[in-house]
């Protein structure tokens, strides 16, 4: 028998934090994904205990400003490719500059020290990921995606999924499709 | 960032040495191990206890005893090795056994290049992307690249 689940990254997050840190007896609330507020100030020895709490979950504590920053900027990234409608037709960097209340080059420098790659190159691989997952979905032709995703044509979004992953958008279809055929029968 | 553990598995010392010696110019802070047949790569990964294994594996697929395909298909049978990254390192194939390769469960296929400095620049590529997708927001199942 195989039973299919959904299950909710965001609520499985908030059980563990809650779960874990009530225990600790830290008074802490919890804003947006991936910050915590204390009501105190935490020595090092706390972090550690907090983070040793944690890691068993995959749940790291970054300490450090500049890695807080580019999480931050991280975050914002992904909500925007996921609704891009809330750029309302505005440039990645003037949403980001405004948003973040930082001019777009120190974002950007900051970013690319703490990732290894340029924010740019960012923006690209988290579009294209969002493409795979709707290419896998199977509800949207690329074209409709295309549109949805604020590329200029389809033939642009193309050209980017095959420079970005070296293979056609085609192509991760069918390997998707024949991934979950095996898993299905290994399953059965 | 952290230190990122590498497994390389390939039978050919020469294409071993080249690889390390490749990692040591990358920007990221890693650790490598080698083995040298599929034989071996798979004692070693069996014998790690969990949270031991490598962030990233590239495989070779022609190696003695057994090839760089069982490997794989051992790998994504195991519940405890299924998560790993597995970079395939091996020389040209044809577009379709590349495909073939994905299907059967590979995240990254490597054409090995002819050029160090090539080399290097697509282990570091590759590394950033994996550590990008250990950092959660993507989804693993979706993790395929090709490099040629």
């Amino acid at each position: 028998m195989k039973l299919h689940v959904k299950y909710d990254t965001l609520v499985l997050y908030r059980a563990v934090i809650k779960e874990k840190l009530d225990v600790l007896g830290f008074p802490f609330s919890m804003e947006g994904q991936g910050q915590l507020h204390f009501n105190q100030y935490l020595s090092a020895a706390q972090l550690k205990e907090i983070n040793e709490v944690l890691q068993p979950y995959g749940i790291q504590v970054l300490d450090d400003p500049q890695l807080m920053f580019s999480q931050k900027v991280r975050e914002f990234i992904v909500e925007l490719v996921h609704h891009p409608e809330l750029m309302e037709n505005n440039k990645f960097s003037d949403v980001l500059s405004r948003k973040l209340n930082h001019s777009y080059s120190y974002i950007s420098k900051i970013f690319s020290d703490v990732n290894f790659m340029s924010i740019e190159q960012f923006i690209i691989l988290q579009k294209i990921e969002r493409v795979k997952h709707l290419l896998s979905n199977g509800a949207l032709t690329l074209t409709e995606i295309a549109w949805q995703l604020n590329y200029s044509s389809v033939q642009h979004l193309s050209n980017q999924f095959r420079k970005t992953t070296g293979i056609t958008p085609s192509s991760f279809q069918k390997i998707v499709k024949e991934r979950r055929k095996q898993v299905e029968s290994e399953t059965i | 960032m952290d230190t990122i553990n590498i497994l390389l598995a390939d039978d050919d010392e020469d294409d071993r040495l080249l690889f390390e010696e490749a990692l040591q110019k990358v920007r990221h802070s890693v650790k490598c191990k080698m083995v040298h047949n599929g034989g071996q790569l798979m004692e070693y990964l069996q014998g790690l206890s969990n949270g031991q294994l490598p962030h990233l594996l590239f495989l070779d697929l022609n190696m003695p005893i057994k090839s760089g395909l069982e490997c794989l298909a051992e790998i994504r049978a195991d519940p405890c090795l299924r998560e790993l990254t597995v970079a395939i390192y091996s020389t040209s194939s044809s577009a379709a056994d590349i495909e073939s390769t994905f299907i059967k469960g590979a995240n990254v296929y490597i054409n090995k290049p002819a050029d160090f400095n090539q080399l290097v620049k697509i282990l570091s590529d590759v590394i950033t992307l994996n550590w990008q997708y250990q950092r959660s927001e993507l989804n693993k199942e979706n993790f395929v690249l090709s490099i040629e």
